[in-house]
Order: structure tokens, then C-alpha cells, then sequence
């Protein structure tokens, strides 16, 4: 679009993106037949990845609470599919399977139930995240990371004041099984993911076509240069209040497909912690990069286990052990995020921008010729800068009068 | 009503805390224009090696006096060797950078001190004395009220009479003027950061042995709060800090007593939140005075 | 005798863009030399380069012999150099007598800092009046008196000010222009004053450097410059 070489069109884009991810997606379930949980964690992960990495790196929003929009869509979809388990809507169980999902007696949910309970969990996520995105949109910086870094964390007391979401001990949720020749054929785990990686491919095939076009040049636009974006008629706070819309939208699809990866909603898959992993494999991805959100979150998901691995073989106590192994991912993680972000001068703009037509991506100010030139063809405006409401950053010699 | 006024004297002696890392916040937005969000690890750092210390010998007053010096050197080496190198107007990447720290942090506490709350006794009696009938406070929670009231008129005075105080204050206000007075600037942020990790420390020894103890994650509840205290008093303003500090607890405990469930703590927190940003973003003590460069 | 400042070649730009070019003259110790120009001619980027806020690209600035160009700028009103920034840069939130404070806390003799600061209360009854007030209570002409006074309590030896009549009255612009004359008369302080007002930078300069877009395009004495008819029209019209 603005970049010559691109000849294919957004659409094509996000089609092959979509199918690259199912593509590699289902060679690694065969190819990795004992991660499959792993695996399915990757998928559901990668989808509020990606969506959080849109938020974050081209519409400049900071966001620590993605689990919680997780949870919301998780829980949402967890009472529904429950619900329609209970009003009946259920099919015969499928003949005996293997490993985590051995069969339980009596019927299992009907397949449609799958997508309409995602769809609510979707829907509940988008819900939330428009009424605290209402806030959101007046918010920089520091005041926004910290409202969802708050939102984040009222998920597990949440959990416990509402009954119905079962608390710490979670809810058991009553999700489809695999149908009959599949299922034998292709195993209920494996097949679970593949259905996570149809989810995550439309996710990513969406997200492609639509960060190429018109929207995604808006959000980079009012990320870069609210005053000028807003004179060249980009309505800045619904383009922003849609960032963050999609970015929950994403992330509640990802807690559904976490409840129908493990059949159960827990508080503890929504906690801080995965917040902060998500945000790691935003960052080692590039902020902005949807690619990259999927590196990084395969490479947040096997640290853990790679460090499990590597301490297994340390010779020490099994205490000790545990403790250096179950603490590993959180410092190895928090290094990488310190590291990768001081090592970018400027942003992410310097490691990413190829070529002098492209638009960058990134943030840091546009002013200082690092990042986002604005390709629509306008003097630069005075420059607010992300900023916190209580003031700004590097201002020009002249005085100039705050709101 | 006795209740209400026992609930009132508790929120004022828990809300000290709050106001005095609610300071801390402000000390560094007001010199960096960044909300240091490892404050909280750092603090619990710093009160896990002064406990370490303090537990064989000297008690927590040997902690209460050792934490702020940790804490200090911990937010000067986290200044000095990762924020410094971002400049000044790359925010977002200080938030992440902060957080990235916070996260190390708490996995190493994890590593050294494992995952189960370690209780830090207090010195003096946590039993609520009544006074005529009426619960009013611990001998403890008295004690937290004159220590944070110590800091507090210490904090003032250094600020308003010393000139280290001038200087900071003025390299926080005006830097490029302040250089061009001779004052060190880079130096005088370090130093703020120093000083606000340290008061962070100092919040950390006060308010853990009234809690299940310490903790790789034991202050980040003490950190959102008093983020959404400094929010309400206006991130510019170390009255509105103070005074922010002061109402939260209030509220809180009001909200946590009168329903009788803690849970509802942070859901109340969060509407607080919000409800500033929304109506007053720029906090009940915004003055409207200028920032120059 | 030899210069306080000499300026030699100096280059300075803001991120590659380059503003000033091969800049030289001197200011001699007790002279008032007065910095000319149209808007946009680089005046206010020379100061910011003299006091170090600006990077040199090219050239050097030696200040009493000494190359600056190793000197942070911190540590050059150690030296003597003092500069009032353009809008005064009084700090708006601190008090009058703070702002003084402030400009004298790098000094060791506190002493000389105390009767220093008297001597500007003596210089500026306004000052004197306001001590207690926040500075952003004061009126422009009061702010420059701060922000002059301030720079005085650390003793330089060499002023520069830029645009300090910007935004003054008639009258205020003459009081403060008689300050800075009998300044120097009294303590052989030196001064580079930046000024659009050409009469007034005029009236008490003993050399004019005359700047267009970034460059000098002449260094002369000021009574030639006044007199000379031609030269003001070529580079301002007329005054």
C-alpha cells in the first residue's frame, strides 16, 4: 500500500498468513506428539498476543491487563457452553479416547455449542474492553498501564465474589468432544488444537488484512501525531477505542479456546503473570509485528519448559530445584524484556523500518525523524508526545501553555 | 458507630502507608516523568535483605533502618544501569523496562527465599487497644502513624530548607535551566530515584507485619493502591500523594469493613481508578503552574 | 589582551539539520559585544551552543584559553560563563528568593553567595519586595530582573543574555539596559547580549556581530553599525 514492493493485496496477505499458521500448526502437532498441550497453549496465547502486539505497537496503548480480558472472554465462555449443556443440547459420547481426555460417562456438548460459546466469550471481551476502553482512550502512558494493570488484577477476587465463577477452585466446563471419525483418528488432544488453530488463523488472517489497510494506517497515524492525525480528519479516540476493542476481542477468543484446550476455567491461567508473558512476547517481537507476536509467544511458552529441562539435569535438591525452576521463566523473561527494549534506540522504528518508502513502525516521537513519518502528505502539528496527563516529554524552546 | 470510627482510625493508619509510597511514586514522576513500576519489588527486595539481617540480630528496627538503604542502592543501580539509558522521552519503554526489573526481581526473592509467606513480626503489640469501649488502634499501627509522620516532616524540610532539596526540586522543574545554574542534573535523578526507592523501602518495613509477611509479590497490592492514591491526588503533587494516600486507605477500609469482604478491595479500587481518570485526570491537586524545560 | 571567548569555525545543528556555520569572533574581557540578526539567523542556537546545551559540530569555543568542548555545561558557570536562555527561565514554581538561591548553590564561598544576593535586592527593589513569592507571580520585567539577578549571584564573568527585551515595555527595556551598561562599568563584567531590538543592543555595545541564516556575515565596531545607513538596510531594512 504505501511500500512498492507489497504486490499482494491485504486480503491475499492475511489469507496466507491464516493458512501458514494452520499449516505450521498441525505439522507441529504431529511433529511434537508429547507438547501437545504446549502446543495448544501456544495457539491460545498467540491469538491475545497478536491482538495485544496491535494495541501496543500501532496504536501506542500500553496494556497490562490482557488476561483479564482472557479471563472475561474464558468465563464467558465457559458459562455458556455450561448453560447449553444444561438445556440439552447434547450428543451421544464418542467412543473411548486416550491421555488427558479419557472418556467420562453420559453425553457430551453438540459441536455448534464450541463456536457460539466463543463467540460469547468474544463478545463479553469485546463488552468490557469497550467500557473500560471508554476510559481508556483519554488515557497515556503510565495512567493507562496502570488502570489495566489494576483491571488485571481483580480477576481472581472477581472469581470469588461471584459464585457462579466458582472461585479458585474454577469451573469445570462441559466442552465438546472430537466427533467420531476424527477423533479416533486423529486423538481428542491433537484435535483440539487444530480447531484452537483454525480460531487463531482467522484471528491472524483478519488482523493481517486489516493492519495493511486504512485502519492500521489510522492507528499508526493518531499513535505518531495526534494533533496532526486528528486535523486530517482520523477520528483519534474511536480509532483508539477500536484498537483497544479488537485487542480484547482477541485476547477473550484466546481465553476461550484455553477453557476448550483444558476443558476447565481457572483464575490462576489469567493471573499477572500471563499478562506480563504476553507483553514480553509482544516485545521480543516487535511491537507491532504480527509475525513477531507469534515468535514471541512461541518462545514465552517453551521457555518455561526449556528451563525445566535444563534445571532437571542441575544436580541439587529437589526443593531447590523446584525453586530455582519455577522462578527461572519469570527472571529469563523479565532480563529479555529489559534487554530488548534498551537495546532498540528509538523504539522498535530502527529495527524495523527497510527501506525509505515504508511506514515505520514504532514509537518515540515523530518530530525527531525516527519514526512514523506521516505519509499523508501534512505539516507536522505541534507534538504532544505519549505522555501521561500530568505533563510531556522533551518540549521545543518555546514556552507552550498545558490543557 | 463504633465501628465507623474504629474503621475510620484503622483507614488513616493503613492509608499512612499508602501516602507514604504514594510519595514515593510522585518523587519519581516528578524527577523522571516515569511511574517506577518495580517500586514495589524493589521495596520488598530491600525489606527481605534488611529482615535477613535484622531477623539475627538488631530486630526490625535494625530493618526499618536497613530497608530504606537497600532500597535506595537498589533504585540507584536500577537508574542508573537501565532507565538512564532510555533518555528521557521514551516512556512507554520505562514503563516495560520497569516491569522487566520488577519481574527479576521477584523471580530472584523467589529463588533465594522461596514462594511461602516468611512472617516479619512486628516490635510491638498488633492487638487493637480500646479506648472507653471504642477499638481504636494497635500499639503498632500507632507506631507506623509517628514513623510516617517522622518521614513525612523530614521529606518537607529537606525539600523546602536544604539545598539538596533546592536542587532536586529544581532539576525536577527546570533541568535545562538548572544546568545552565550548575546543577548536576543527571546526579540530582539519581539521587531522587535513590531517595523514592528508599521511602518505598521505608513503606515496605511498616506495612508488611501487618500482613501474612514477605513476599516476592507482597507489595504489589500496596503499589496499585497507592499508584491509584498518587493518580487521585495528581502524580505532580506530593500534598495530593499524601492526601490521595490518606483517603484511599479510608475508602478501602470503609468498602473491605462494611461488607466484610477483602475481595472487594481491589474491584473498589479499580472504580476509583477509573472514576479519577474519567472526571479529574489530572488529580485533585493539579496546580496550575507551568512546567519549562 | 586576550579574548574571554573566542569563537572559531563553530558548527551546531538540532539532528542533522545543520543551523549554524563557521561562526567566529571574540569577546574581549569587559566588552559588551551585541549579537545581531533577523528571526531564524541562529542567534539563540549560538548561545545554546556557547553554554553546551547544543552539541558543536564544528569549530571550537574556548573560554578564558580554556576548550570547552570537554566541559559539561554544568560546569560552566564554574568557569564564569553564565546564560540567561530565551523566556528568562525562571523557574515559575520555586519563590524569588529560591530562584537566587538557586543560582548561587554550586558556590562554596556562601558568604559572597549571601551578599551577592543582597546586592541584586539592592539592584531590583522589586526583587527585594517579592521574595517571597512564587515567581510566577512576577511581571515580565520582574522576571527578567530574576532571571539577571540570578545569573549575577554566581559572579560570571562573561553574560549572556538572550532576547532579554523580548516582551518588555519601552521604558523597562532602557532601565535594564542601563543595568547591564553600568554593570559593566562597575565589575568589568563582559556581556554577549542576543537582541532583535537593534537600537537598544546598540546603545551599550561596544562591538556588533551581525548574523543571517546561520551564518556571521560581519563583525564590527557598534558606532560604525549605527552610523552606517547602508549596512542596517541591508540586513533589516530600517529600524
Amino acid at each position: 500500500m504505501d511500500d512498492p514492493r507489497v504486490r499482494m493485496n491485504p486480503a491475499a496477505r492475511g489469507a496466507v498468513a491464516g493458512l501458514a499458521l494452520l499449516a505450521a500448526g498441525v505439522a507441529a502437532s504431529y511433529a511434537l506428539p508429547d507438547r501437545l498441550f504446549a502446543l495448544g497453549q501456544v495457539v491460545a496465547w498467540l491469538v491475545a498476543a497478536a491482538g495485544l502486539t496491535v494495541l501496543v505497537g500501532l496504536s501506542g496503548q500500553l496494556s497490562l491487563g490482557q488476561a483479564g480480558f482472557m479471563a472475561t472472554g474464558a468465563y464467558a465462555a465457559a458459562l455458556t457452553q455450561n448453560a447449553l449443556y444444561a438445556a440439552g443440547f447434547t450428543v451421544a459420547p464418542p467412543a473411548g479416547t486416550s491421555g488427558r481426555f479419557a472418556a467420562a460417562a453420559g453425553p457430551t456438548a453438540a459441536g455448534w455449542t464450541l463456536p457460539v460459546a466463543l463467540l460469547a466469550g468474544v463478545a463479553a471481551a469485546a463488552a468490557v474492553g469497550a467500557l473500560l476502553g471508554l476510559a481508556a482512550v483519554r488515557m497515556r502512558g503510565a495512567y493507562l498501564a496502570g488502570a489495566t494493570l489494576v483491571f488485571g488484577l481483580i480477576v481472581t477476587p472477581v472469581t470469588v465474589l461471584v459464585d457462579a465463577l466458582g472461585g479458585e477452585q474454577g469451573l469445570r466446563v462441559h466442552v465438546p468432544r472430537a466427533p467420531d471419525p476424527v477423533g479416533s483418528a486423529v486423538g481428542e488432544g491433537r484435535f483440539r488444537v487444530w480447531v484452537a488453530l483454525v480460531g487463531a488463523a482467522l484471528v491472524l488472517a483478519i488482523l493481517t488484512a486489516v493492519v495493511r489497510g486504512r485502519w492500521g494506517r489510522d492507528l499508526r497515524a493518531a499513535r505518531d501525531d495526534e494533533a496532526a492525525a486528528a486535523l486530517v480528519g482520523i477520528p483519534v479516540a474511536r480509532v483508539r477505542l477500536g484498537a483497544f476493542v479488537a485487542s480484547a476481542a482477541t485476547a477473550g477468543l484466546g481465553g476461550g479456546l484455553y477453557v476448550y484446550l483444558t476443558g476447565t476455567a481457572l483464575p490462576g491461567y489469567f493471573g499477572l503473570t500471563t499478562s506480563l508473558f504476553l507483553l514480553v512476547a509482544v516485545v521480543i517481537g516487535g511491537a507491532g509485528r504480527l509475525v513477531g507476536a507469534v515468535g514471541g509467544t512461541l518462545f514465552v511458552v517453551a521457555v518455561p519448559i526449556v528451563t525445566t529441562e535444563v534445571m532437571s539435569a542441575v544436580d541439587a535438591s529437589p526443593a531447590l530445584q523446584a525453586r530455582l525452576a519455577g522462578n527461572a521463566p519469570l527472571a529469563l523473561l523479565g532480563l529479555c524484556l529489559v534487554l530488548v527494549t534498551l537495546a532498540t534506540p528509538g523504539g522498535w522504528s530502527a529495527r524495523l523500518g527497510r527501506g525509505p518508502r515504508r511506514v515505520r513502525i514504532g514509537w518515540g516521537r515523530a518530530d525527531q525523524g525516527r519514526s512514523g513519518r506521516l505519509d499523508l502528505g501534512r505539516p507536522r502539528a505541534g507534538r504532544r508526545g505519549d505522555r501521561g496527563r500530568g505533563g510531556t516529554g522533551a518540549r521545543p524552546p518555546i514556552p507552550d501553555v498545558r490543557e | 458507630m463504633a465501628r465507623f470510627i474504629f474503621l475510620t482510625i484503622d483507614g488513616l493508619a493503613t492509608g499512612a502507608v499508602y501516602a507514604t509510597f504514594a510519595l514515593s511514586l510522585v518523587l519519581i514522576w516528578r524527577a523522571a516523568r516515569i511511574v517506577n513500576f518495580a517500586q514495589g519489588a524493589i521495596s520488598v527486595a530491600a525489606a527481605d535483605v534488611a529482615w535477613s539481617v535484622g531477623s539475627r540480630v538488631g530486630g526490625w528496627w535494625l530493618g526499618l533502618l536497613l530497608a530504606p538503604l537497600v532500597g535506595a542502592l537498589l533504585g540507584v543501580l536500577m537508574q542508573r544501569f537501565t532507565v538512564r539509558r532510555l533518555g528521557p522521552e521514551r516512556h512507554l519503554d520505562a514503563i516495560i523496562v520497569a516491569i522487566g526489573v520488577a519481574m527479576v526481581v521477584q523471580a530472584v526473592l523467589g529463588m533465594v527465599f522461596g514462594l511461602q509467606y516468611r512472617p516479619l513480626p512486628a516490635p510491638v503489640s498488633q492487638t487493637v487497644l480500646t479506648v472507653g469501649g471504642v477499638p481504636t488502634l494497635s500499639p503498632y499501627k500507632l507506631l507506623v502513624l509517628g514513623a510516617v509522620a517522622l518521614l513525612v516532616v523530614g521529606l518537607a524540610l529537606l525539600f523546602s530548607r536544604t539545598a539538596v532539596g533546592l536542587r532536586l526540586r529544581a532539576s525536577a522543574l527546570a533541568p535545562e535551566v538548572s544546568r545552565l545554574l550548575g546543577v548536576e542534573v543527571e546526579r540530582m535523578t539519581t539521587l531522587a530515584w535513590g531517595l523514592a526507592t528508599g521511602v518505598g523501602a521505608f513503606a515496605a518495613m511498616l506495612v508488611l507485619p501487618t500482613g501474612p509477611g514477605l513476599h516476592p509479590t507482597a507489595m504489589d497490592g500496596v503499589f496499585i493502591t497507592a499508584f491509584t492514591a498518587a493518580v487521585l491526588g495528581g502524580l505532580d503533587s506530593p500534598v495530593g500523594a499524601v492526601v490521595g494516600g490518606f483517603a484511599v486507605g479510608l475508602v478501602l477500609n470503609y468498602v473491605t469493613g462494611y461488607t466484610d469482604e477483602p475481595n472487594l478491595a481491589p474491584v473498589a479500587l479499580l472504580g476509583l481508578l477509573l472514576a479519577v481518570l474519567l472526571v479529574r485526570p489530572n488529580g485533585i491537586f493539579a496546580g496550575p503552574t507551568i512546567r519549562r524545560a | 589582551m586576550a579574548a574571554l571567548l573566542s569563537v572559531r569555525g563553530v558548527g551546531a545543528g538540532y539532528r542533522g539539520v545543520p543551523v549554524l556555520r563557521d561562526v567566529s569572533f571574540d569577546v574581549a574581557p569587559g566588552s559588551v559585544v551585541a549579537v545581531l540578526g533577523p528571526n531564524g539567523a541562529g542567534k539563540t542556537t549560538l548561545l545554546r551552543t556557547l553554554s553546551g546545551l547544543l552539541p558543536l559540530t564544528a569549530g571550537t569555543v574556548r573560554f578564558d584559553g580554556q576548550d570547552l568542548a570537554t566541559v559539561p555545561v554544568a560546569r560552566r558557570v564554574r568557569l564564569g560563563l553564565a546564560h540567561v536562555p530565551e523566556g528568562r527561565g525562571v523557574v515559575e514554581e520555586l519563590t524569588v528568593a529560591e530562584n537566587l538561591r538557586l543560582g548561587g548553590l554550586w558556590r562554596r564561598d556562601r558568604a559572597d553567595v549571601a551578599r551577592a544576593i543582597t546586592q541584586v535586592y539592592e539592584l531590583f527593589e522589586p526583587l527585594a519586595r517579592r521574595r517571597g513569592q512564587p515567581a510566577h507571580q512576577l511581571s515580565g520585567g520582574e522576571r527578567q530582573m530574576l532571571a539577571l539577578g540570578r545569573a549575577l549571584v554566581a559572579r560570571p564573568r562573561l553574560l549572556m543574555l538572550d532576547e532579554p527585551s523580548l516582551g518588555l515595555a519601552p521604558k523597562v527595556v532602557a532601565q535594564l539596559m542601563a543595568v547591564l551598561s553600568a554593570l559593566r562599568s562597575s565589575t568589568g563584567l563582559a556581556i554577549l547580549l542576543v537582541e532583535q531590538n537593534v537600537r537598544s543592543a546598540l546603545s551599550i555595545a561596544d562591538t556588533a556581530v551581525v548574523m543571517a541564516l546561520g551564518e556571521v556575515v560581519a563583525v564590527r565596531p557598534a558606532d560604525q553599525v549605527r552610523a552606517d545607513d547602508t549596512l542596517r538596510r541591508a540586513w533589516w531594512g530600517s529600524w
